[in-house]
């Protein structure tokens, strides 16, 4: 994914300007024993190596006082008693490649990075389960298990080296989610640890719980209730046959025409991506997949199951396809041009970063009967603002992700790009859909909640929260508007002088 | 002084019955008297597990259920909300229950996105209803739960009763996108949305699956629909013992078709479909009853594809040893399915007393199973076993009288049960069984470390305990 390009410290929205900032620095007796509990390789507190871990994806940025690598459960529990007693907010973090600054210490504090603990600690080949550690990275679990013709089924466009306890903080999506389901449905149980350093688990090898659904609660809750060490995952069967599509229309709205036909006359394909014609040329630019440069918008689509199904439903989005006015349907002859192909798709953020300082990539999710309208929408939306607007989204699911060109360099640029996305999000949410697909709250958009929720939602989701993190000790300051949540960050940092440790 | 016993009983009643009535009165001032109803008969159509409420109120909009459980609130009563009642005795007995708040009044269909596969519906709306109406729609809702042609969506989703489409469409959380309710403070919240994909806050829906109505009163629930197939098939395969029928439906797992439905049943499970279709002259297929270890498998896609998995079944089911394999006819598959969806509903009812035990283990063996049935025949009972989808079995236990001296060999079932599943490193729920035994098991969790974290969700919900305290085992 794409990262806006530090030219000079991103600064137009510190977050002091939304929350108070840490009044203290780190309490050297905290940095003494976080060493002698870690040992002095297992923490940052230098200013220069902080620096790396206050940006993710996102446009946001929040420095950390201090970093740690737990190895071990024990060591992220102890890690959490330790912060607790000096009362210091904690953060946990896998990759960094969260697009809604999840895994930024907005707080301050001790960000906890899961980078170590990344070990493939059980795989049950016959019950298609595998359980991992939280600093695993996506794409290592179907690595581990593809030569039994199993995979991890989430797919997010960084699963090279996005980790698995980010996907599971965030519930995070991706291309083939469309027939797949997001992360929460691949996930059987979990181990945490709580805001007081308890180690728990919740849900089972089988799937099955008996009471509440906790893993439906915990996965997708952003880091804000506990810190999952251990992730039980099912392992999805590779599809006997696959066929990819690459269907090129002139003009968008044909191309939203046919992934409204294609849902609506019952076809589910594991995938259906759209790219507008100008982000297509950019795409090809770098990629060289073979991409048209002179249409509208192309949709990527591939449909997987037994040969017989696949056959026929490659046939029927084909004629689907021409029924929308599609100039020409491509059908991928082999595996290397299907890879191509994806390799477009999930290179695309990329390829923008040649062609503007920075990109801001937005996540909303619209009813995919509404499609034709929400893209008139966002076009609109650009235009007013003065922005290219590119379009590389998940058709098939309704989750848009428009993407906004902007020169981080200037101020105004910054903040009418903010200015613009509230306005794209906003209008997802009028269309009937929601703020995020796959992204996550985090602190992009927590100040948006209330466009999709009650004073009575919050009151609920906040009893939760606190039931989990009385003392919004973990995450503070992500998914609740700053009137109606952490935003105000409760945790109290206390002076070196007053610890006692 | 002793005072007369009949005296003594008339006077307890009288209070009873002026409890009933004041509280029926309290409750038409409330939200108005032509929703409550306090008529001893028809509230003893509420009862569960011997309980039953003082009051029941029909309210017919979300508006009016917050006023409910603002009313119970401020009255320190407790309620329960009910559907059709058909699966009311999932779920231990509450420890108290004032009130049953019936929402089988709302009943709308509230948004339909035919082009979004999209649904919301009234908690009310039967399924059977909603069938019908996504079927005009050439689509459907993958919640095959028993007793479907009276269960609610509410009453579905509350009950976490699975689905027997389970093994391809997944359970209620993987196509429940939203839902609405109101919360323990009275007031009406939702979670989720009407989109298929979204990570907007908490998924406090997914909580509501399985939570017995003791988070709260849903209201509204939202559900990604499905396009309805083209065609169905359905194979019947036969094997002399419960180790080959489930090496071949491994078999038939490893090869990675597509099956809406699979299930391994017992030659006594069998043996009671046969019976109750023939008694309902529904087509039986004829190999039922034969004494045979069942496999049914069912399939649908297009006409390619249901004859390709119909001739890889037959083919791996010869291959196993079946003593019989056969696709079956359209009207076989459709009565054997219904009755399989519905084995549930009919296993508890089958004997005048016994139980019905639900496990969900990592890996369903054949030792396991014999564990289950040796178990039955220890105490000289008769049992049926069904394996649904790759984890669930449903173990049932019958008694031929309801006295005494019948129960407590059915409670030595329940016993040995747990500790079986705990073994397996599985979980075993009771859903069916004579109040004395349900009692002893009201506290029993065979979970781990998470009793503590469910007890947080249920005082983040119901701060003040009003949803049918003790309903979810462990006593939350």
């Amino acid at each position: 994914m794409a990262r806006r390009l530090p030219l000079q410290p991103c600064s137009l929205r510190i977050y002091s300007e939304m929350v108070s900032p840490p009044t203290a620095t780190i309490n050297p007796s905290l940095i003494r024993e976080m060493k002698s509990l870690l040992g002095a390789a297992n923490v940052l507190e230098k200013h220069e190596d902080l620096l790396l871990y206050e940006f993710d994806g996102s446009v946001e940025k929040a420095r950390p006082d201090l970093v740690v690598f737990p190895h071990t459960t024990k060591d992220v529990s102890q890690i959490v008693k330790l912060a607790a007693r000096y009362e210091v907010p904690v953060v946990g973090r896998g990759a960094g490649t969260g697009l809604s600054g999840g895994a930024l210490a907005r707080g301050g504090g001790v960000m906890i990075v899961f980078a170590r603990m990344n070990k493939i600690l059980e795989i049950d080949l016959e019950n298609r389960r595998a359980v991992v550690q939280p600093g695993v990275v996506n794409l290592d679990i179907t690595r581990a298990v593809e030569h039994a013709g199993l995979y991890f089924a989430p797919d997010p466009s960084s699963a090279k080296s996005c980790t698995i306890g980010g996907n599971v903080a965030e519930n995070a999506g991706g291309p083939h989610t469309l027939a797949y389901g997001v992360t929460t449905n691949h996930v059987a149980a979990l181990e945490m640890v709580l805001p007081d350093g308890d180690i728990v688990r919740i849900g089972s090898n089988h799937g099955d719980v008996a009471g509440y659904d906790l893993c439906g609660l915990f996965v997708g809750s952003e880091g804000t209730l506990a810190l999952i060490t251990e992730i039980t995952v099912k392992l999805a069967r590779k599809p006997e046959a696959v066929k990819t599509l690459l269907a090129i229309f002139e003009t968008i709205e044909d191309a939203s025409e046919a992934v409204v036909e294609i849902t609506a006359s019952g076809i589910t394909p594991a995938a259906c991506e759209m790219l507008d014609g100008w982000t297509l040329c950019v795409v090809e630019d770098y990629i060289h997949a073979g991409f048209p440069r002179d249409s509208g918008a192309v949709l990527l689509i591939e449909v997987e199951g037994l040969n017989e199904a696949v056959e026929g439903q490659a046939t029927a989005i084909e004629a689907v396809c021409g029924r929308c006015r599609a100039r020409e349907v491509r059908l991928a002859r082999d595996d290397r041009e299907r890879d191509l192909l994806w390799k477009g798709r999930k290179n695309a953020f990329g390829a923008l970063g040649r062609v503007a300082p920075s990109n801001y990539v937005l996540d909303g999710v619209i009813p995919r009967s509404k499609l034709p309208q929400a893209l008139e929408r966002i076009k609109e939306i650009g235009k007013k603002y003065g922005f290219h607007v590119g379009n590389i989204f998940h058709a098939g699911d309704g989750n848009l992700h428009p993407i906004v060109l902007y020169d981080p360099r200037d101020k105004k640029q910054f903040e009418n790009a903010i200015a613009a996305s509230h306005e794209i999000i906003r209008s997802c949410v009028e269309l009937g859909g929601a703020l995020t697909g796959e992204h996550g709250v985090g602190m992009e958009k927590n100040e948006l909640m209330a466009l999709q929720f009650s004073d009575a939602d919050f009151a609920l989701m906040r009893r939760v929260h606190d039931a989990m993190n009385p003392d919004c000790s973990l995450n503070p300051g992500k998914i609740f508007p700053s009137s109606k949540g952490c935003g105000e960050i409760r945790i109290k940092k206390k002076s070196v002088a007053s610890v006692k440790p | 002084m002793w005072g007369d016993p009949n005296q003594e009983e008339i006077g307890r009643e009288c209070k009873a019955m002026n409890a009933t009535a004041n509280l029926a009165s309290r409750l038409a001032e409330a939200i108005g008297a032509k929703r409550i109803v306090a008529a001893e008969e028809e509230r003893a159509a509420y009862a569960i597990d011997g309980l039953t409420p003082g009051a029941i109120v029909l309210p017919a909009s979300a508006e009016e259920t917050a006023e409910v459980v603002r009313f119970a609130v401020a009255e320190k009563l407790t309620l329960l909300a009910v559907g059709s009642r058909s699966k009311c005795e999932l779920g231990m007995a509450p420890s108290r229950y004032d009130i049953a708040v019936d929402m089988t009044g709302m009943r709308e269909i509230v948004h339909f996105d035919a082009g979004d596969l999209t649904l919301s519906v009234d908690a009310g709306m039967p399924l059977r209803e909603l069938e019908i109406y996504l079927k005009q729609k050439a689509q459907f809702l993958p919640l095959a739960v028993p007793c479907f042609e009276s269960t609610t969506a509410g009453g579905a989703i509350a009950s976490g009763i699975d689905s027997a489409l389970r093994l391809q469409y997944g359970s209620a959380r993987d196509f429940l996108i939203g839902a609405e309710f109101v919360d323990g403070t009275g007031q009406l919240c939702k979670s989720g949305g009407r989109v298929v994909k979204n990570v907007t806050g908490y998924d406090l829906h997914k909580l509501l699956i399985g939570s017995l109505g003791t988070l709260g009163v849903i209201t509204r629930v939202n559900f990604r629909t499905f396009p309805l197939p083209a065609t169905f098939g359905g194979h019947l395969a036969g094997f002399r013992n419960c180790q080959c029928a489930l090496e071949y439906r491994m078999a038939v797992e490893r090869a990675g078709l597509p099956l809406a439905n699979l299930e391994v049943f017992s030659p006594s499970v069998g043996e009671m479909i046969r019976a109750i279709l023939q008694k309902s002259e529904g087509d039986v297929p004829t190999e039922l009853g034969r004494g045979e270890w069942c496999v049914y498998s069912s399939f649908e896609g297009n006409e390619a594809v249901v004859r390709r998995i119909a001739g890889d079944l037959e083919r791996i089911a010869r291959g196993r040893g079946a003593v019989h394999s056969r696709i079956l006819e359209s009207s076989e598959d459709e009565a054997l399915g219904g009755m399989l969806r519905e084995s549930f509903e009919w296993l508890r009812w089958a004997s005048p007393a016994n139980v019905v035990c639900r496990l969900a283990l990592p890996v369903v063996r054949a030792d396991v199973v014999a564990q289950l049935l040796q178990l039955a025949e220890s105490v000289r009972l008769r049992a049926a076993l069904l394996v649904r989808a790759a984890s669930i079995v449903y173990f049932a236990v019958f008694a031929e009288s309801e006295d005494q001296a019948a129960l407590a060999p059915l409670a030595k079932i329940v016993a040995g049960i747990m500790p079986l599943a705990l073994a397996e490193k599985g979980l075993s729920t009771l859903l069916h069984a004579p109040p004395e035994i349900k009692e002893k098991a009201a506290g029993v969790r065979t979970d781990g470390t998470d009793l503590a974290l469910q007890q947080r969700v249920k005082q983040a919900f119901d701060p003040s305990g009003v949803f049918a305290p003790g309903r979810v085992a462990g006593g939350i």
